[in-house]
């Protein structure tokens, strides 16, 4: 017993250094974001920039977008960077969040099995595309999860007057790699951001169906948190990484990112170029 | 199944090579993990022996409480725990959400419960005439505490090696209250799950190979000791 008992002596001296002292609030910003920028690995390049230029420490929490709004909306981060234009509007109109800017684009894209059992490929009207989907009954494989590529598809049925339901319509409840792998195993189309499909463009047979259709832009926009919406939002520090975001050095690394590895860029930077999808050239190819 | 080959070639050479990124990422997983197995042994163990060896009214539902916390889900812990350190929330005021610290507390949560379900079982075991047996002896109730937890040991490690099991394997905790922050909260099962959804197979294979390295590696030193003493 006296061994184990040094044992564990010696292992709380050892891993003492685990609970951190904590840095002060104000030298901590916290962003929420979408699984998108995480997964593509462009926060990875960013972040450490920002915070070498500013001294502030950042904590990005990547989640679905709707899940980043609502956080933010709750004042428990300082900034947000999302991808759901709509939703994003109702959150500035409600006051919650503030000063939306747009900061990059790409754009979204229907893929589908090689098959093409609803023959949408080279469709240019994603709408029309949908419909013959429903129609078809062929299976779609939908994000199911609050998502900016989630609500975007949502909005696709709404356009096509179509209320999508099983069997045909399948819900993974899981991020953009993992639908995307479910789709390729069943079969399936699904709707998915440029930037995972590059990702994952290797490990599936899913071929692009249908894309260039402007209802496919996928824009990214920066809010600030209102700091009335909780205690201790770190309204300086949101300000920053706002500020950084459009800054022409950062929007020249999102122009840059990602040529490297895929042999194309997976973002258009945009910033300063008004607050709205109609502000937008069309679509990259 | 190429992927699997060339996954594991892959984890390999990762391992081999000492990534750096990979190193932080074990290393505040094992600082984490311990801390926390730590904390829920220093709490389970007393807990676990009173409760073995007192009776009260309601001891059968606090017994029942426990062996329910044993399979408490670390995704309940993760929600709760989150709420309580958000900014808004009771425990706002100590900015601990995101952190490692708030990983350790979650995983305590996850840990205390199974650390004292097994001492209560362990301690239960020894035959209650030794206990009155040391009494006639003449030894005091903290004399007659001691030995009976000496008797007990060997079952106890069991406690450590199932609660440093279930936190350094769990992801809907540390997922939720450290937020899987590059460099700050990463740990093996979140970063694993990252780099799947990023579609780097093979660095999650490299990382699910040092994850059951480590818990074999841990389990095996503890069970030495277990079965060394039993003989």
């Amino acid at each position: 017993m006296r061994r184990l008992t040094f044992v564990f002596v010696a292992l709380v001296l050892a891993l003492a250094p685990a609970a951190p002292a904590q840095a002060p609030g104000s030298r901590t910003v916290i962003l929420s974001t979408t699984t998108s920028t995480q997964d593509s690995g462009l926060l990875d390049v960013l972040v450490p920039l920002f915070e070498k230029n500013t001294g502030y420490s950042v904590k990005t929490i990547s989640v679905g977008t709707g899940q980043a709004l609502a956080l933010a909306a709750r004042g428990e981060a300082d900034v947000t960077l999302c991808h759901a234009p709509v939703l994003e509007k109702k959150y500035v109109a409600e006051g919650t969040l503030q000063d939306r800017r747009l900061v990059m684009y790409n754009d979204f894209l229907v893929v589908g099995p090689e098959a093409d059992p609803a023959k949408i490929k080279g469709d240019k009207s994603v709408v029309e595309a949908m419909k013959k989907i429903a129609a078809a009954g062929a299976r779609f494989v939908s994000r199911g999860d609050k998502s900016g590529t989630h609500i975007l598809e949502q909005s696709l049925w709404k356009h096509a007057g179509v209320t999508p339901a099983a069997p045909w319509y399948i819900e993974s409840g899981q991020g953009m790699g993992a639908t995307l792998g479910i789709a390729n195993d069943r079969q399936a189309y699904t709707v998915t951001d440029r930037a995972t499909l590059l990702a994952f463009g290797k490990r599936v047979d899913l071929k692009p169906m249908v894309e260039g259709d402007k209802l496919l832009l996928n824009i990214y926009s920066v809010m600030e948190v209102n700091p009335a919406n909780g205690p201790r939002v770190n309204a300086a520090g949101g300000k920053a990484f706002a500020a950084f975001m459009l800054a022409p050095q950062t929007q020249a690394v999102i122009k840059a990112f990602g040529v490297d590895k895929y042999g194309q860029a997976l973002f258009v930077p945009i910033a300063g170029r008004g607050s709205d999808e109609g502000d937008v050239s069309p679509p990259l190819k | 199944m190429d992927v699997l080959v060339e996954g594991v070639r892959q984890a390999v050479g990762l391992l081999l090579g000492g990534d750096r990124e990979i190193i932080t990422v074990l290393w505040l997983s094992l600082q984490v993990s311990g801390t926390a197995t730590l904390i829920a042994l220093l709490l389970g163990i007393p807990a676990g022996a009173v409760l073995a060896l007192t009776r009260f009214p309601g001891r059968t539902l606090v017994v029942s409480a426990i062996n329910t916390g044993m399979g408490l889900p670390p995704v309940v812990v993760g929600l709760f725990v989150t709420i309580l350190l958000w900014r808004s929330g009771p425990l706002g005021d100590w900015e601990m959400l995101y952190t490692p610290a708030a990983i350790v507390l979650a995983q305590a949560v996850i840990a205390s419960p199974i650390v004292t379900g097994i001492t209560l079982a362990a301690v239960q075991n020894v035959p209650a005439k030794f206990r009155l047996q040391l009494y006639a002896l003449g030894a005091s109730r903290r004399q007659m505490l001691g030995v009976v937890l000496r008797e007990a040991r060997l079952p106890m490690l069991a406690a450590i090696m199932a609660g440093f099991g279930g936190v350094i394997s769990e992801i809907g905790a540390s997922m939720m209250v450290g937020g899987n922050i590059k460099g700050q909260t990463r740990t093996l099962t979140t970063a694993m799950v990252l780099e799947t959804g990023k579609g780097n197979f093979d660095v999650a294979i490299a990382l699910s190979i040092l994850l059951m390295v480590l818990v074999f590696g841990i389990n095996w030193v503890l069970t030495t000791i277990q079965q060394r003493r039993a003989l």
